[in-house]
């Protein structure tokens, strides 16, 4: 007994209490906010931990709110797949708030303002926290719903136009939630339970029915478009440039992944992958659109003259080797897809935070613009920008290496030669964006007019750096030991019946 | 044929109000009435769900002596009801943030309508 | 207790950071190089003595997949591949201190940091004891080496730069490729002398394919035409980056990839039944001879190297191409003597543009007066590139040579001695304006270039002519590449 046995939902009641607390210690004063943003967020991460411990040692763990057993009840559980995400999007945005202090006080200069800011973070990672450990459909909906109000809400604290991006997101989140919510009718009538594994019980006596396919395809649908599934991502670009940095580093290298995890959930859990990949063809059309976004998302990038954007249209791309992973919908692209949802958000909050110290010290992260003062004078953050990009090229021992390399072993065993055409190929464009950066940050002159501003120009501070540096690090370090992880963490997590 | 038509005339009703909602949040140019296409998506969803709860004869899920617990055909799943309530409370916030965006964008570019508003975001260069 | 094989390639790494550390204080960065090179060296010799007691030292750290660990094994091939590359790198040390230090170039500290990095992924390259290892070390060497080719950072370096990385990523993605059909196919990465196991099971179609990819992927760092573009473009480099990454280290690495796969991943037989040799052994003919006739045409002196290099590349692939015990021993023992004579060339090219500030060909009238020891040097690696006794590029061909007999390849052997003709044909004339024609310009100063580039290139002239009169001195080239053939061909082709 005791609060441990409340795990599941630990980071949770962490989180929401703390984001009510905050503008309450705000009026106290206004340094508190960010105090207890990072307290919380780390709590939560640190508990994550023992979380997974838990798992891995004892299997999946169940909570029932309110002592209300399912399918009554609320379940909350947390397993290998979910402990595991879990951990990851706790401890991203655990660094993502440690760094952002410097950057949310400059980024949103009025005052009070980043009260509420930190107050809207912690509710969206409580939301994604929901969503990951909840065991009931509808219960996920409203999860869903708290953690897209808060992320419009930290789009639209951005520049002048991030209040139409937030917008133009509102709009299409809002669309993919009812998608949905009208599947999850569907599947409710058909099934008369909101519960997943209540669902997975009873979904034997209905398949073939065809109101459950629509709502199967419907709830896909809506959290394709929340995952940015191509050709459902035009929503992400303007998203991601507009909002401030820190925002941005918060919600790309975990938000989508989020939507992912459902996806997961959906397609290998509630229903037999068997179901997922024959019955209906809808893992093999994530994948093969997934494969279609890969490229798409990559050539995109090369075409950016703005880093931010190119960093987003990139996380179209890499959103594509997650669904390519669905798509194969056999072990290793599965071990794949769940790695690579851990790969890209170290890499990606890295990638973004300092994309954000560009733009504190130089003032724009314009690529064209880029040269050698940013080598010079900021040392740090450009070798950890270097080896972010060379990491999602995919060389090894970094970790987007590994990510590739179980989703090419998937597509081998699927004979699948059009998907390890694309990993390969998308490897090679993904080098040319990356190095047509590197490229300027080490090798192009500064212009002789500029040596006054230059002299201006000096490293992030070492609250900013260490969370980047440690990113960096954990890219090298996670690398090298992922079969720690696979054989861990994942293998345990391959849905049963997936070969 | 007709049956099938005839007899889910309900559903038939709410799709179309979907199909409004959904016309009205990606091709309407004007954002507010984006906003209001979102609400009629909103509430076509929730009375789709009610619909799927109606049962004649039979009365709301409150033990009646008269009745008795013997046979549960002769109550109403509360169920839905139950989830509706929150979707609308869900609707109705994020109704609250969608008008919030929309009162910023016009104090900044005194514009509702989305072609004015492309144009004169092209001046602005992008993000700063 | 014997040596772990980690320790030589930690020793680079380690010494990489100390550089990147004491990057202002000259000396002491220089130090650390020349520190690092020499202990490296000393530890991959003391991997020599159980390679040849065919008991290789072996180091498994972890997992990097599921069933395929990051394990080194240091077996003859991979210590004649280590010994040369750590060996060379002593010399090159000195030599480059000399030429950075004697043309006062920019950003030396990145120079040396990236130089430590590409030693210690070619000796990873040289003991991996699998596929994913090797891939891991390949890969980093590509990187490593970028910022040696854009050393300039004038617009020809970037756009060399880009073009060596447009071929080197690309057949880097291709090999992973490669390796995860294997992985799936055999269900084992491990290099195996005989060829891996479990890859004779597997289908016709997926073998040609499998050597398609790996031909591929290992054939731009060999340079086998039509993937041999990159080369020539990237001689912009400093010239001891030419010299022992573009004629040791990097290039090597590929033909070192190509007698991994044949011997190691294949298997002879499985190459023989398949008919793979002969597609090798067809590309690997086509670049000598164009490789010798575009050589002809090069007025720079160091891309008519380049082409010389990528001729001489291919005939180490052909040695492997031929399936015989002998032939592969002497492909073996080209990459090790290739290496000595074409270092000794590159250098000489290096100390005539710091001394002279001449690249071309047409401009090295009379240089032999001025320059006689370079020039000296120069004069031995040419000797020994055509194939002439007594220095050791003689002993490697004439193994080449038998094994081509032993196979009953006879148009091998004429192409062998063709391209011998080929090579006097492109390299004496240089030999002829040099020491026979007047000098055209009035020179300042006297003498030959600093002691710092001049005993290097002269080391190496020695050490072509020592391992020619006694091949299996000190390195044990010889039985290291003896060793290495019975390995792979144990049970008879």
């Amino acid at each position: 007994m005791g609060i441990l046995n409340n795990s599941p939902a630990l980071p949770v009641l962490i989180l929401l209490p703390a984001a009510i607390l905050i503008p309450l210690a705000g009026l106290v004063r206004e340094r508190l906010a960010y105090h207890l943003a990072v307290l919380s967020t780390g709590l939560a991460a640190a508990v994550s931990a023992l979380n997974l411990a838990k798992v891995l040692e004892g299997g999946a763990i169940h909570y029932w709110l309110g002592g209300w057993f399912p399918p009554i009840g609320i379940e909350y559980v947390l397993d290998h797949l979910s402990a595991f995400i879990v951990l990851v999007v706790n401890v991203i945005a655990f660094l993502v708030i440690l760094h952002s202090r410097v950057l949310v006080a400059r980024e949103i200069p009025a005052p009070g303002k980043h009260v509420p800011y930190y107050a809207v973070a912690l509710l969206m990672l409580c939301g994604f926290n929901g969503i990951l450990v909840t065991g009931d459909f509808f219960n996920l909906y409203v999860w869903l719903e708290i953690s897209s109000l808060a992320l419009y809400g930290l789009v639209a604290v951005g520049g002048k136009k991030s209040a139409v991006a937030a917008f133009r997101y509102l709009i299409m989140g809002t669309i993919g939630a009812s998608f949905y919510l009208i599947g999850l009718a569907f599947l409710f009538t058909s099934t008369g339970t909101l519960n997943m594994a209540d669902m997975k019980a009873v979904f034997p006596h209905i398949a073939g029915q065809p109101a459950a396919a629509v709502g199967l395809v419907l709830m896909v649908v809506g959290f394709g478009l929340k995952m940015a599934l191509f050709p459902l991502h035009g929503w992400l670009p303007d998203a991601y440039t507009q909002a401030p940095s820190s925002s941005s580093a918060l919600i790309a290298p975990v938000g989508t992944k989020v939507a992912a995890y459902v996806l997961f959930r959906l397609l290998f859990f509630v229903f037999v992958p068997e179901e997922a990949g024959r019955g209906l063809p809808v893992a093999q059309a994530v994948g093969w659109l997934s494969a279609a976004g890969i490229i798409f998302g990559s050539v995109m990038a090369i075409a950016q003259k703005e880093m931010k954007r190119m960093l987003a249209y990139s996380s179209i791309a890499q959103i594509g080797y997650i669904g390519l992973g669905i798509g194969l919908a056999n072990s290793f692209g599965f071990i794949g897809a769940v790695l690579h949802v851990m790969n890209h958000a170290v890499m990606k909050a890295l990638l973004f935070l300092t994309a954000g110290h560009f733009r504190m010290r130089l003032g724009h992260s314009r690529i064209p613009e880029l040269d050698e003062t940013a080598r010079r004078r900021m040392p740090w953050t450009t070798a950890a920008f270097s080896v972010g990009a060379l990491s999602m090229v995919g060389l090894p021992p970094a970790v987007g290496f590994f990510s590739k390399w179980y989703l090419a072993l998937g597509t081998i065993d699927r004979s699948n030669w059009i998907f390890l055409g694309v990993i390969l190929a998308s490897s090679l464009l993904n080098a040319v964006y990356f190095f047509r950066v590197i490229e300027r940050l080490y090798l192009v002159k500064s212009g002789p007019k500029d040596g006054e501003s230059e002299s201006a120009v000096s490293e992030a501070p070492a609250s900013m750096l260490l969370p980047v540096l440690l990113l960096a690090a954990a890219i090298i370090v996670l690398g090298l030991l992922n079969a720690f992880v696979v054989k861990g963490v994942l293998q345990a997590a391959v849905p049963p019946g997936m070969t | 044929m007709s049956e099938f038509l005839l007899g889910h005339y309900g559903y038939w009703l709410v799709f179309v109000l979907m199909a409004l909602g959904l016309y009205g949040m990606v091709v309407k140019r004007n954002l507010v009435k984006k906003l209001i296409g979102m609400a009629v998506l909103q509430v076509a969803i929730i009375m789709f769900y009610v619909s799927t709860a109606v049962k004649w004869e039979a009365t709301i899920p409150i033990l009646d002596p008269a009745l008795g617990a013997s046979d549960p055909a002769r109550y109403i799943s509360p169920l839905q009801h139950c989830l509706m309530l929150t979707a609308i409370v869900v609707g109705v916030a994020t109704s609250g943030v969608g008008y919030a965006l929309v009162v910023t964008i016009w104090n900044r570019y005194k514009t509702l309508d989305e072609g004015e508003l492309l144009e004169r975001m092209k001046d602005d260069g992008d993000s700063e | 207790m014997t040596m772990s094989p980690f320790a030589p390639i930690l020793v680079s790494l380690a010494a990489a950071v100390l550089i990147l550390a004491s990057g202002r204080r000259a000396n002491l960065r220089e130090a650390w190089t020349l520190a690092a090179a020499a202990a490296k060296f000393l530890l991959v010799l003391a991997l020599l003595p159980p390679a040849l007691a065919g008991r290789p030292a072996e180091a498994v750290l972890f997992e990097l997949s599921p069933g395929v660990r990051f394990a080194l094994r240091a077996d003859a091939l991979g210590v004649s591949f280590a010994l040369l590359s750590s060996g060379l790198w002593i010399l090159t040390s000195v030599y480059s201190i000399g030429y950075m230090r004697g043309l006062k170039e920019h950003k030396q500290t990145r120079y040396f940091a990236s130089f430590a990095v590409c030693l210690s992924s070619a000796v990873g390259i040289a003991l991996s004891a699998n596929l994913l290892t090797f891939i891991v070390f390949y890969e980093i060497l590509t990187i490593a080496t970028y910022p040696l080719v854009i050393h300039k950072e004038a617009p020809a370096a970037v756009r060399a730069g880009r073009k060596y990385l447009a071929y080197t990523l690309t057949a880097g993605v291709v090999l992973i490729a490669a390796a995860a059909i294997v992985w799936r196919a055999a269900g084992s990465l491990e290099f195996t002398a005989g060829g891996i196991g479990g890859l004779a099971g597997a289908g016709a179609g997926t073998i040609k394919a499998l050597f398609v990819l790996f031909l591929a992927g290992v054939g731009v760092k060999a340079s086998v035409m039509p993937l041999h573009g990159w080369l020539p473009t990237a001689m912009i480099a400093p010239t001891p980056v030419s010299a022992l990454l573009h004629a040791v280290a990097v290039v090597k690495a590929g033909v070192f990839g190509a007698l991994r796969v044949v011997g190691f991943v294949f298997g002879p037989r499985l190459m023989a039944d398949h008919g793979l040799n002969m597609v090798l052994a067809v590309f690997a003919g086509a670049t000598i001879v164009l490789a010798s006739l575009l050589a002809f045409k090069q007025d720079n002196l160091k891309r008519r190297l380049a082409y010389s290099t990528v001729g001489h590349l291919s005939y180490i692939v052909l040695g492997a191409a031929l399936l015989a015990p002998t032939a592969y021993a002497g492909a073996v023992l080209h990459m090790a003597f290739h290496a000595t004579m074409k270092i000794t060339l590159f250098f000489c090219a290096g100390a005539i543009y710091v001394r002279l500030h001449r690249e071309n060909i047409s401009q090295l009238d009379g240089v032999g007066r001025i320059m006689p020891w370079t020039m000296g040097a120069f004069a031995l690696g040419a000797v020994g590139l055509a194939g002439l006794p007594p220095l050791d590029g003689f002993i490697s061909k004439w193994y080449l040579g038998l094994g081509a007999a032993e196979a009953g390849r006879t148009a091998a052997i004429l192409l062998l001695v063709g391209s011998g003709l080929l090579n006097a044909g492109y390299f004496f004339p240089i030999l002829q304006r040099a020491f026979f024609r007047p000098a055209k310009e009035k020179v300042e100063g006297k003498g030959d270039a600093s002691p710092l580039l001049v005993v290097p290139l002269a080391a190496t002239a020695a050490l072509s002519l020592i391992l020619g009169l006694w091949p299996d001195l000190g390195a044990r080239f010889m039985t290291l590449a003896k060793t290495a053939a019975a390995a792979v061909f144990g049970g008879g082709p």
